[in-house]
């Protein structure tokens, strides 16, 4: 119940935070909304000698859209982005996939950094920025630099985060006007992680798929780019047996943990079902949503 | 009569007696967060206590290393086993006549088990030291199969019963096995099985379950050397007991030993026996002589306080090719984990199981319950229960549902045709038990008709064709479960804890302006007593319930009582009060008639005064006669208006009902959605209507989460999973289905108010209706039994054997 | 550890203190404080009974430390009642609906509902249900939960509580 002690931090900026990053060195851990890393102190998993609060960084937090792109600040709270309208309106799947995640209180304070920058496969927001296609603005001593979403996650707690750097945004570019999208989560209750996740993002033109992006959650030790699955869908109309080859290589992909959610291969099952849901209802015109 | 009398319904109104949806007592302080619970008292120069807890299922402890802790600043002492041997309180009995560690003594059973209590003058002080002491084990082979306890190459578990063969409920097969209990008889239930036209057989099993209230378990324990007298406060449903207890292991004389239960923030069972922190804070407090709190998180109580359950029951039902049932024959394996801990009354080892025969006319039974050891957390408890009665309902439930399949008959039909019958009442069941009253067709045919249950099968067959022809890939379950309970533990001549009878009591006291206070031997955990024990002296006496004071918890001060747990406060505490009252209710009667100067055998009782017969105008109130009694009472009676009642209850209360769920199940998840929950409970007498649809909205939300995914489970070597809020299936209020409620009255007849109780019923009867429901749907695929509990996963792979 | 300075504003009132930095906030509240009508159910951040109102969100108490409030307005259920000292419409909700048993998940609940009433004056069922899914209730099965937090929706929306609150 009672975390190891630590020493306390609160940059105003995030060269400051860098630098005390770089100062003290891994035992010290960036803070963002903590409902990831809190919870693992309490029960002594995590035992950081310091931790470097962002919440005083105000520049790391608010939605702000480019020419061709969102870009989201690192401590921007799942609460901030289902408030938010106008990212509703040109990526609805965010407020779709934060409104599955955790519980209200949690949401308040649980940030877009923190759900893409911990590692942890349980995580929905990782499988979702691979669908969209982001990238993660990433800062350190050595600078700055972007890493694509598709390219950032090797294993359970396992980024391309290097010692002392940082998440401070994320960059979306604009999916096009019209797009068919979903968010799939089957969970045991309110608050867990997925049993299975699956996201798409996805354009029809003529009754055919121009464009398609398939992510899963917690059915591996990191999210999954079903790259296969998409490749095989583009191009067709969504036919049934179209379906089940996509479904069945996207199933191909998995290799989830047994855990009180189901064993393995009920998980890799229910990844299936949840892309077969999914695809239906990206597919369903956008008027009826 | 003008305008400003008070007409009879009006003065009823006043008193908000039995019967009335009075608002509760309690909520004026909880509303405003001003409840009194263990951990929000802070006492000067407390210390608190915290365990150090084994990494290992079995295993023996080669060396404790607390040099570390001890030099931490802030630690006043780690005690270990070696340091409680002395004081003989390294071990101690438990409710059920065995034995437990209180820290580990040599050897670990259990993971999670205690091993050392570090003693720091600060919480988190108390949390850095237990990190820093070192454990050396070896580890022993686990044993974590109930079905191989009794191998005979198992490991032997329980080195300090070496060559004991005799345990407390007689003798033990072998080094894991506890005991045997047998019931019934069994050559004539042998004979008609052995000439039975139609018998099923199958292994039910009720998995391990834990109560989990929201505020885990906790104490402070406060020594005063001076005046040698021990104070404890502490979530304890059964505070009398715990001073029992309290005297004979520690030596202090009960005298000097003040308990006391504030609020609990639920109990459940969980917080009725005597856990290894509430004495180790005893020993600390006595040792630094501060006072010392322990308060555990939950992983600590998920895995370590007592679980529930964790019964294997083979069960078979003989019956005619035209649905009579004729025997009911079940064994029952019970995993105990390491210590017999089960909170039962002393006599019955395996609680009420023999309630088994349920609802039912069986002319014959016969029932054998085996209980072993295992390297689990010890137990059990009676979650929400009375004592093993939820398993034995389910047992037959679900019996009564495979039969029902096996026979081609619908379930509520097949129950109909078994139900004893009103007129059968007091019934002598098969297995011992004489059922006070109930009239179970009427109940079951309300039900019935109340969800339009023909119309529910109609429409269940129309969608098992529609997913035959592939149209859908849901199946709805229709789960009936028709129970019968036994609680009110109970009287003497059967029912002790710990050699102390099952009675209950309640003492009145008057005061002159006709306000009163009341004490009883119970403990809320959240049931109203404050509440509804007012309502029952209210109808009684006739001093309106917001004017007395209900009182429970501290030892000191309450009459003995055996605490509340079972559902025995109404049916106990309740007939308790109501003999108190009446009491104080015919001493009040002779004062008015004194005062009136009538004859006592003039004057009538008229809801909150006395009149004098065919006088009606010619009355005293009872605040006029409250008055009195401290002035002009009678000569030759004493001044002052107070009873106490210790109550024996002559025969345990049988509440019953009938529940109806009907579920919609995707075959492809496996997830089970509930689409209507009907609840019919007869209770006897209602107290307060408000209250009892609370309890059961609560029980049922119980019954839901051990049916639909709550478990506390092992590994093959012995690790506890489940055992923190990530996993352990608690439903929020988006998962927890709605709830409708009804009832019938069939009145206790020995109980002086015709109450039954009420509080455990509908997880008794609720975890049978849901499986049955998720039971049901598969049935016309050919389903016999699909364990519980019923997690999405568990239910695909059903739905995939039986090629849905 | 050394300790730190805080400081934030609890139910209207500065409260400025030394703390470690692993004090947790609802340990700062309960005991630093001594208001003990929030409370700890779990340590891994499921059962909501620790929640608060902080700066004008349902927060989880036992997964912040009282560092991160510094400067905070950290609402708890013993700043609920009205400034008149009559109860919220919630408290009387609770006690009118049957909406606890034990009372522990109580405080939580209610100031969790505050907040939801905040943000949604009218929920339906289903949104209360949604709402209120990060707050654990062992004994009243939530349904008459969901009866006291409409009730208090109605009591507050009444055009002269709306009135009042112009």
């Amino acid at each position: 119940m009672i975390p190891a002690a630590f020493a306390y931090h609160r940059p105003t900026s995030v060269s400051a935070a860098i630098a005390l990053l770089a100062d003290l060195g891994e035992d010290a851990r960036p803070l963002a909304g903590g409902h990831s890393l809190i919870p693992m102190m309490k029960l002594r998993l995590a035992v950081p000698q310091a931790l470097i609060d962002l919440a005083g960084i105000a520049e790391l937090r608010g939605i702000r859209r480019d020419a061709d792109a969102v870009v989201i600040g690192a401590t921007t709270t799942m609460a901030d982005l289902i408030a938010s309208d106008e990212l509703a309106s040109i990526i609805p799947i965010i407020r779709e996939t934060a409104l599955v995640i955790a519980d209200p209180q949690v949401r308040a304070r649980g940030t877009i950094g923190g759900n893409v920058a911990n590692g942890d496969p349980g995580n929905d927001m990782p499988a979702l920025m691979q669908c969209l296609g982001a990238s993660y603005l990433i800062a350190g001593s050595a600078g700055s630099r972007e890493v694509a979403a598709r390219a950032f996650y090797q294993g359970t707690y396992l980024t391309s985060l290097r010692p002392g750097e940082v998440v401070t945004g994320v960059r979306i570019p604009l999916p096009p006007a019209g797009h068919g999208w979903a968010y799939e989560k089957l969970k045991r209750k309110v608050g867990d992680y997925a049993t299975a996740a699956a996201g798409v993002v996805m354009a029809m033109q003529n009754g055919r798929v121009a464009q398609i992006a398939i992510g899963l959650t917690n059915v591996g030790d990191t999210p999954l780019f079903a790259e296969a699955a998409g490749t095989i869908l583009t191009g067709s109309s969504l036919d049934a047996t179209t379906v089940d080859r996509a479904v069945a290589a996207a199933e191909a992909i998995t290799a989830p943990a047994s855990d009180g959610r189901g064993p393995a291969e009920y998980r890799t099952k229910m990844a299936g079902v949840m892309l077969r849901r999914a695809l239906a209802r990206a597919a369903s015109p956008a008027a009826a949503r | 009569m003008n305008d400003m009398t008070p007409t009879p319904e009006q003065r009823v109104e006043k008193l908000q007696g039995m019967g009335c949806r009075r608002k509760r007592v309690e909520d004026v302080r909880f509303t405003q967060g001003r409840g009194n619970y263990v951990d929000d008292m802070k006492l000067p120069g407390m210390l608190y206590g915290d365990f150090v807890r084994s990494s290992y299922a079995h295993a023996r402890i080669k060396n404790i290393d607390a040099s570390k802790a001890k030099a931490l600043p802030g630690v006043i002492a780690v005690l270990t086993a070696a340091d409680l041997a002395p004081l003989k309180l390294h071990w101690m009995p438990t409710l059920a006549g065995d034995v437990q560690m209180v820290l580990a003594d040599g050897k670990v059973l259990f993971q999670n088990q205690e091993i050392a209590f570090v003693v720091a003058n600060d919480r988190a002080v108390a949390a850095d030291a237990a990190e820093l002491v070192e454990v050396e084990y070896e580890e022993l082979p686990p044993l974590v199969d109930p079905f191989k306890a009794m191998d005979p190459d198992a490991p032997v578990l329980r080195e300090d019963l070496a060559g004991k063969t005799t345990g407390a409920h007689g003798a033990r097969k072998h080094h894991n096995h506890i005991f045997e209990w047998e019931v019934g008889d069994r050559e004539a239930t042998d004979l008609a099985f052995r000439d039975a036209e139609v018998s099923i057989k199958e292994l039910i099993s009720y998995q391990r379950v834990h109560p989990s209230p929201l505020e885990t378990c906790q104490c402070i324990a406060s020594f005063d050397k001076v005046k040698g007298e021990l104070t404890l406060w502490g979530t304890f449903q059964a505070p009398h007991v715990v001073r029992t207890v309290a005297a004979i292991l520690s030596g202090i004389p009960e005298h000097k030993i003040h308990v006391i239960s504030p609020d609990i923030g639920g109990g459940f069972g969980n917080k009725v026996g005597v856990y290894p922190g509430y004495v180790c804070s005893v020993v600390a407090s006595i040792v630094t002589g501060k006072p010392v709190k322990w308060v555990e998180d939950r992983i600590e109580n998920l895995s370590a306080t007592s679980f529930a359950r964790d019964y294997h029951m083979t069960t078979e039902i003989a019956a005619t090719k035209a649905g009579k049932v004729t025997a009911l024959r079940v064994h029952a394996l019970a995993d105990h984990g390491a210590f017999d801990a089960c909170a039962d009354p002393s006599k019955w080892p395996a609680g009420f199981f023999n309630i088994v025969t349920g609802s039912y006319d069986f002319p014959t039974a016969h029932c054998v319950v085996d209980g072993v050891y295992t390297n689990k957390a010890p137990g059990g408890v009676a979650y929400r229960c009375s004592f093993r009665v939820t398993e034995a309902a389910y047992c037959i439930e679900r019996g009564m549902d495979i039969l029902a399949a096996k026979l081609g008959m619908d379930p509520a039909e097949l129950r109909l045709k078994n139900f004893v019958r009103r007129e059968q009442f007091p019934y002598q069941s098969a297995l011992g038990w004489e059922y006070d009253s109930g009239d179970y067709d009427t109940a079951m045919r309300q039900a019935m008709e109340k969800t339009g249950y023909t119309a529910l099968r109609a429409e269940q067959k129309a969608k098992q064709d529609a997913f035959r022809r592939g149209e859908t890939r849901e199946l709805m379950g229709i789960g009936v479960s028709f129970f019968t309970e036994i609680v009110g533990a109970g009287p003497s001549k059967n029912c002790d804890i710990l050699g102390i009878a099952m009675f209950d009591s309640c003492e009145i006291r008057i005061h002159p302006t006709g306000a009163a206070i009341t004490r009883m031997g119970t403990k809320s955990q959240g049931q109203g007593h404050e509440t509804t024990y007012a309502q029952i002296i209210a109808t009684e006496i006739g001093i309106p319930a917001d004017d007395i004071m209900v009182e429970e918890g501290n030892t000191d001060t309450a009459p003995y009582g055996l605490g509340t747990y079972g559902s025995r406060s109404t049916p106990v505490a309740g007939a308790a009060i109501a003999t108190a009252a009446r009491k104080v209710k015919a001493k009040a009667q002779m004062i008015a008639a004194y005062m009136m100067e009538v004859h006592h055998d003039d004057v009538e009782f008229d809801i909150d005064r006395f009149r004098v017969k065919g006088l009606p105008e010619k009355f005293k109130t009872m605040k006029e006669i409250a008055w009195a009694a401290y002035n002009s009472v009678p000569p030759g009676l004493e001044p002052g208006l107070e009873a106490v009642s210790y109550y024996d209850p002559p025969n345990m209360t049988y509440p019953f009902g009938a529940y109806i769920c009907v579920m919609d199940i995707d075959v492809d998840t496996g997830v089970a959605k509930t689409r209507r929950f009907y609840a019919l409970d007869d209770c006897g007498t209602r107290i307060n209507p408000l209250i009892i649809e609370g309890q059961v909205h609560g029980g049922l939300t119980e019954a839901f989460a051990i049916a639909m995914g709550q478990e506390i489970a092992y590994d093959e070597i012995g690790n506890v999973k489940g055992a923190s809020f990530m996993d352990y299936f608690l439903p929020t209020a988006v998962e927890t289905p709605r709830w409708e409620t009804d009832f019938t009255v069939t009145p206790s007849p020995h109980h002086p108010i015709g109450a039954k109780g009420v509080g455990e019923s509908p997880n008794v009867g609720g975890v049978p209706a849901f499986s049955n429901a998720v039971n049901d749907a598969f049935a016309f695929l050919g389903n016999t039994h699909i364990q519980m509990p019923h997690d999405a996963w568990r239910v695909w792979q059903a739905a995939r054997r039986l090629g849905a | 550890m050394a300790k730190t300075h805080v400081t934030m504003t609890v139910n209207g009132q500065s409260a400025e203190e030394l703390v470690e930095p692993r004090t947790l906030l609802v340990h700062f509240l309960r005991e630093t404080l001594g208001l003990t009508g929030t409370h700890i159910g779990c340590e891994t951040s499921h059962c909501g009974a620790c929640t608060v109102d902080f700066n004008g969100e349902s927060v989880k108490s036992c997964t912040m430390f009282a560092v991160q409030a510094e400067g905070a307005q950290v609402l708890t259920i013993e700043g609920m009642a009205n400034p008149d000292g009559t109860l919220h419409a919630l408290q009387e909700g609770f006690r009118e609906m049957h909406g606890l048993q034990c009372g522990f998940c109580t405080p939580g609940m209610i100031v969790r509902a505050y907040r939801l009433l905040q943000e949604i004056p009218n929920p339906t069922d289903d949104e209360i249900r949604m709402g209120i899914s990060g707050n654990l209730c062992r004994c009243t099965g939530y349904q008459n939960i969901v009866a006291a937090i409409q009730f208090a929706a109605a009591r507050l929306n009444t055009p002269a509580q709306q009135e009042q609150a112009a």
